[in-house]
């Protein structure tokens, strides 16, 4: 008889572990998968395009009832965890009691929320999942109504710009200099910028919230710092995420910023696993999906008995902004011994920049044209010397492996 | 459609082609459409690749339109009334020597007949040279020296005929294609013909040779001395003939005996096949060209290749006869109005008194020159010390042509009233003179010209006078009426000037000279008009042209020929370290100074900037990598040029082209550093023979720029080209700019276009694209601390297109486009690396190659190249 196997969380990590172990290793698990959320797992980087309106919730939904049925998987959605006990090895959810062989603790995180007076008021959210994007909908559907975002990362440009596609008049507010600093370079982000203002969004960075004001328990403006009132109907706060380890702590897993693992990704209890936005892995925790992937790779091997390490690599951010092409992968802060290769094009919209160190490819910040990017992410992760194709590496992979050029153009070698 | 093309046809019109001696038919079009003229007897039919190109060269850029004095648009008449004023008072209060014109082989018989007329009957001196000079004054001096005149005994049907043909510092393959090609087809026609090729380098022209003698520089008159000893020790004399018609016999074998074969710089079995081959063979022609005539010893050696032809009779008959080819197209018709210092028309001598009285009385002039005038060196040396004090100078541009030229500029500067003629407004020499004269260039002009053949032929006009444009004679005769002779140059046309030269060659037959064209002396406008090609001599009631001397009848007094003790020089052997011996020469696609070619963004894409080719080992030993930059000197100038490295020159020696000027390449001007050493009996300047120390030019970035700008730029290194789409340049310097953007914009004037640009710092790259309002690329530019490695044509090929500038600067075609490479087929713009994918896949034939690619099927002047192409590419079939 097959091993009973829990996974707490349906995000895209779990997702992917689960069509893993059913499709290649059909059996080898008799799988409960415990969903908050009265749904399966969708894609959920995917909501900015569904926000704007160039794709609808069903396109995005990778696994429907129809394909759990199929695959034998019991689903409990819509079903929070109230405890685990790791001794009996149970799991309870608010409709009854599971047993389990092995855990996994897919719990994902939770948007953090800047405590600001009046955070809690109606039409102050966050940008999470599939109901924080039917509000901004609704939001968006009254005339003249106007949004501000606070954070001008990946997630809150997306939510401004899914916004002002749908009418509505949007101010960004930013802590930083520049838009995405975490991604971005200056040029970049002064192109991005450039963009979203073209766009009808106003942008105001280096400024600080203060307060948000309401009236009738509804948001009406927020007050910046130096004073400015930025009157609104909805709020949006997109200022980063925190790993949800409530479920984990209170079982008396062991738990520091998110749930501890391994490159296994065992926890320190037996049998029970973490995998996805609640885990810390060596001091690290993640927000992007391509590390989820892995880790998820990496449990689905080892639970089939199979050898895997997750060792984490360089990311890579796109923005899903129609119109807003970028790209950044890696470290592009620059310093001793690193060398930059740029293509400036300010008319154009166009903006490269490439990181090397030691003959290799660190980083890459792209605005505009991102055909490459993901040539080059893998360069990045692969490590290899680019030194051979230094010249073209800007031009990416329809120039890779190209002959060297004679000098001259091959003069040298015509009879005279 | 139909009444268009035969509208076109009606308007095709029979000419004569303006570059080299061979002197080809052209069909021109109005419309620029050129084609071979196939019943013209130098070449039925064939082109090379500059005639083909031709109508790229007819367009009015760059054109001088009106009259310039002191760099301001004058009219005819007052610019007329102050040369005229000029040249009267320098001749009043200096003298008629103090007076000089500098004319050219590019002028037709007509002006040049002016020309002389003017300054030797008129203005009473002889100080009317040429650039002919430069060109074959040794083989006429050669001539001269033996036949008693300047007689070219043979035609090119000897080519055809002949068993062997040895050429004689003749890169007949680049520099006389259409006769190369007749001689290449000669060869397929009758596979046991010979071909020996006689050359310090291995030149293109090897590529039908049976034997190439790398002979050292100037080591002609050793070899040909050894010839004619053993000439002698076989007993191949023609006893006969030397009895009969020939002098000096035994004075020049002695001497040929008494020289050493050493000095050519062959070995013993090198000389030996040599002479085999030729003692062996009875039709034997020997072509020589300015490897022999630009030499300190030029007319020596023009005179050992005639002493074996004597010695052995072999002259004047089908397929026998030494063959002196010229490089401009009315050299001969400059030799045969007496345009050159030191003789009068019609092949009479300016010695002779009676000669003198009869041209005066002829013309019936107030004068005539008393001793012959200054030759080219001397003339710009008279011009430096001051005793020029007007000087006129036609259709020529000796600031850059002349050794030791950047002398010649300030001589030019320094006479105190200066005339150019010329059809473009820059030249070197324009930029230096007070007035400016627009003259009628090819396609305008209407005139004869003389082969190397001895075959006149009509240039036809097909295009109106552009601006305020004149003929040449006219401009001369108008200011000769302004001087006072208003009769004397009272012509209406230039069939009329023709007439009266024509008429007057009689005076040759009296004198008993080769010369006489009396049978087209009373040509009507129209016969003129009509005139054939047409080998001289051409007397009333006789059949015009065929050979000289079979039978003797040498025009030295007693009617014999002389042969000449020759001593051969000590061969060059350059001593300093990185001192070589400097060989200068044409390239397949340029034409002297290019004012034409350089017109031609298909001429000027086989060979884009002036190089220097040298021996590999030489360059290890500078440590000059392939494309870098070498630096040439002399104590005389310095140039700086591309490196060319290989192993078709010699040790010590570097080959470098003639073409480029101060418009085009200003640190490439190679007269810069020639002495102005000259051979002491022409007078012709020895260019193939310069001494330069070389050296690496330690250039700290180097860029390649290609834009549809006019390019401006002051770098220690430019070379700037025509392409299709504009213009580019390749570029060197020290100090990398600061800002390279802005050098960009100020370099082609882009100011408003907006920029794209690539810099990889550490690496020192960077790339620059321009692009104008309506997203078309104006300029691509990049720069790197090495040899710039770009697809070059590519780069050319996409100014003026909506490509996005990031791919552009890519700078070469993506993975799947493959980069063709510099061009080697000019008519068909077909690159290196197409012709070496082509032959991987399995073109094993100069035939297949053109099968596959089209290379060489036009006018095949790249056939050479091809052909060392598939040596160098074809797969290596293992020996078993």
């Amino acid at each position: 008889m097959a091993e009973r196997l829990v996974i707490i969380g349906a995000g895209m990590a779990a997702g992917r572990l689960v069509e893993r172990l059913c499709v290649d290793h059909a059996g080898a698990y008799e799988i409960t998968l415990f969903n908050a959320e009265p749904r399966g797992t969708y894609n959920r980087i995917m909501l900015s395009p569904v926000l704007s309106g160039e794709k609808t919730y069903a396109e995005i939904v990778t696994h429907d009832d129809a394909w759990y049925a199929a695959h034998g998987v019991t689903c409990r959605f819509g079903e929070k965890v109230t405890g685990i006990d790791t001794d009996a090895k149970t799991v309870t959810g608010e409709n009854g009691t599971v047993a389990y062989d092995r855990l996994v603790i897919a719990t994902g995180s939770a948007p953090f929320i800047i405590p600001l007076p009046g955070s809690d008021l109606s039409g102050v959210i966050a940008y999470r999942d599939l109901e924080d994007t039917d509000m901004m909908i609704q939001a968006a559907a009254n005339p003249g109504a106007r949004a501000v975002v606070i954070g001008g990362g990946l997630l809150g440009l997306e939510a401004a710009a899914g916004l002002a596609a749908r009418g509505m008049e949007v101010t960004v507010v930013h802590l930083m200099g520049h838009l995405m600093e975490r991604q971005l370079d200056e040029a970049a982000g002064f192109l991005l910028r450039k963009a979203l203002i073209d766009r009808g969004i106003k942008v105001i960075c280096g400024a600080n919230s203060h307060e948000i004001l309401g009236h009738d328990g509804r948001v009406c403006a927020l007050v910046l710092e130096d004073g400015r009132k930025l009157p609104c109907d909805l709020l949006v706060m997109a200022v980063g995420i925190r790993p949800n380890t409530g479920v984990a702590k209170d079982a008396g897993i062991a738990v520091a910023r998110g749930i501890p693992v391994n490159d296994q990704m065992q926890t320190a209890t037996p049998d029970v696993y973490a995998l996805g936005e609640c885990v810390e892995h060596n001091g690290a925790l993640f927000g992007l999906v391509a590390p989820l992937y892995d880790q998820a790779e990496v449990l689905a091997t080892h639970l089939t008995g199979g050898q895997a390490a997750f060792a984490p690599k360089e990311v890579s951010t796109k923005l899903k902004v129609t119109g807003c092409d970028l790209f950044s992968a890696g470290d592009f802060a620059g310093g001793e011994g690193r060398e930059d290769i740029t293509l400036r094009d300010p008319e154009g919209g166009n903006y490269k920049r490439l990181v090397l160190e030691n003959s290799r490819l660190v980083g890459a910040v792209m605005y505009g044209d991102t055909a490459d990017s993901s040539w080059f992410y893998g360069l990045i992760r692969s490590g290899a010397d680019v030194s051979n194709m230094r010249e073209q590496l800007l031009f990416g992979p329809s120039h890779e492996g190209a002959i060297p050029l004679e000098p001259y153009g091959g003069r040298c070698s015509l009879t005279g | 459609m139909a009444g268009k093309t035969s509208q076109n046809r009606a308007e095709i019109t029979c000419t004569t082609c303006p570059y080299c001696g061979v002197g080809c038919g052209v069909l021109a079009g109005q419309d620029g459409t050129i084609k071979g003229d196939p019943d013209h007897p130098a070449n039925f039919g064939r082109l090379c690749s500059k005639g083909s190109a031709l109508g790229e060269t007819i367009d009015l850029e760059g054109r001088l339109l009106h009259p310039m004095v002191h760099g301001k648009q004058a009219d005819w008449d007052s610019t007329l009334d102050l040369i005229a004023g000029q040249f009267s008072r320098a001749i009043r209060d200096h003298g008629p020597d103090s007076v000089a014109f500098y004319v050219s082989g590019q002028l037709l018989t007509e002006d040049y007949y002016v020309a002389n007329k003017l300054m030797k009957g008129y203005m009473g001196s002889a100080n009317i040279d040429t650039n002919s000079r430069l060109c074959m004054a040794s083989s006429v001096a050669g001539h001269k020296r033996a036949f008693g005149t300047d007689t070219v005994p043979g035609t090119y049907e000897d080519l055809d005929e002949a068993d062997l043909v040895v050429l004689v510092g003749s890169n007949l393959a680049w520099c006389h294609p259409v006769l190369y090609q007749r001689l290449v087809a000669a060869k397929q026609a009758r596979p046991d013909m010979r071909v020996v090729n006689i050359d310090p380098r291995r030149t293109a022209t090897c590529d039908i040779a049976d034997l190439h003698l790398p002979i050292a520089p100037d080591g002609d008159a050793a070899l040909f001395n050894a010839l004619l000893a053993e000439i002698s020790r076989r007993g191949a004399v023609d006893k006969d003939y030397i009895s009969a018609h020939v002098n000096g016999f035994d004075a020049a074998i002695e001497a040929a005996q008494a020289c050493d074969p050493a000095l050519s710089g062959l070995n013993a079995e090198q000389i030996n096949a040599f002479c085999d081959m030729w003692i062996g063979t009875p039709k034997v022609v020997t072509v020589y060209s300015q490897g022999v005539n630009q030499s300190i010893c030029g007319t020596d050696k023009v005179n050992a290749i005639i002493n074996c032809h004597l010695a052995t009779g072999r002259i004047g008959r089908a397929g026998m006869g030494p063959f002196s080819v010229t490089g401009q197209p009315n050299a001969m018709g400059g030799r045969e109005v007496g345009g050159l210092a030191n003789m009068l028309g019609w092949h009479l001598d300016i010695e002779n008194a009676d000669h003198r009285a009869a041209v005066q009385e002829a013309w019936d002039s107030p004068t005539i020159c008393t001793h012959a005038g200054l030759k080219a060196v001397d003339l710009f040396e008279a011009c430096a010390s001051g005793k020029i004090k007007a000087l006129w100078i036609i259709s020529t541009n000796p600031a850059v042509s002349l050794p030791d030229a950047g002398n010649v500029a300030e001589a030019i500067a320094n006479v105190p009233f200066t005339v150019v003629t010329d059809i473009m407004a820059r030249t070197d020499t324009g930029d230096l003179v007070d007035v400016l004269l627009p003259a009628t260039g090819w396609g305008e002009k209407s005139g004869t010209v003389t082969n190397s053949e001895r075959r006149i032929s009509r240039q036809r006009p097909f295009l109106e006078a552009p601006g305020a444009a004149r003929p040449d004679w006219k401009i001369l005769c108008d200011v000769a009426a302004r001087m006072g002779w208003a009769d004397a140059f009272d012509y209406q046309s230039a069939a009329d000037v023709f007439r009266e030269y024509a008429a007057l060659s009689n005076l040759g037959t009296r004198f008993g000279r080769d010369f006489d064209i009396s049978g087209l002396g009373d040509l009507t406008e129209a016969e003129y008009d009509a005139l054939a090609p047409v080998q001289w001599p051409v007397r009333k009631g006789e059949t015009p042209g065929g050979r000289f001397f079979a039978e003797g009848g040498f025009y030295h007094a007693d009617g014999r020929a002389k042969m000449l003790a020759i001593t051969a020089p000590q061969c060059v052997s350059p001593e300093a370290e990185n001192t070589f011996v400097l060989n200068s020469g044409r390239v397949r696609d340029h034409w002297h100074t290019m004012t034409r070619t350089g017109k031609s963004a298909r001429l000027s894409q086989h060979l884009a900037e002036p190089f220097a080719e040298i021996h590999p080992e030489d360059a290890f030993a500078l440590g000059l990598r392939d494309a870098g930059l070498v630096k040439l000197s002399s104590r005389y100038g310095t140039a700086t040029l591309r490196a060319l490295i290989s192993s078709k020159v010699a040790r010590g020696e570097i080959f470098v082209p003639m073409h480029w000027t101060a418009q085009f390449a200003p640190s490439g001007r190679i007269n810069t550093l020639m002495a102005p050493a000259v051979d002491p009996v022409s007078g012709q300047p020895a260019t193939k023979g310069g001494a330069v120390k070389a050296e690496a030019f330690g250039a700290r970035w180097y860029a390649f720029l290609a834009t549809s700008a006019a390019i401006e730029c002051k770098r220690p290194y430019v070379a700037k080209a025509r392409t299709t789409t504009g213009w580019q340049a390749e570029i060197a310097g020290f100090k990398p700019p600061e800002d390279w953007e802005q050098d960009l914009r100020d370099i082609t004037g882009l100011d408003a276009a907006s920029a794209t640009v690539i810099e990889d710092a550490a690496s020192g790259i960077v790339r620059v694209a321009l692009t104008d309002v309506a997203g078309e690329i104006v300029a691509l530019f990049f720069a790197a601390p090495d040899p710039v490695a770009v697809a070059r044509a590519f780069a050319v090929s996409l100014i003026g297109t909506q490509t996005p500038a990031f791919e552009a600067l890519a700078g070469r075609p993506g993975a799947d486009r493959p980069d063709p490479g510099a061009v080697v087929c000019s008519c068909f713009n077909v690159g290196v690396n197409t012709l070496k994918s082509a032959i991987a896949e399995g073109a094993d034939t100069v035939d297949a190659l053109g099968a596959k690619t089209c290379a060489g099927t036009n006018c095949g002047s790249c056939k050479p190249e091809l052909a060392a192409l598939l040596t160098n590419h074809l797969p290596k079939v293992a020996a078993e």
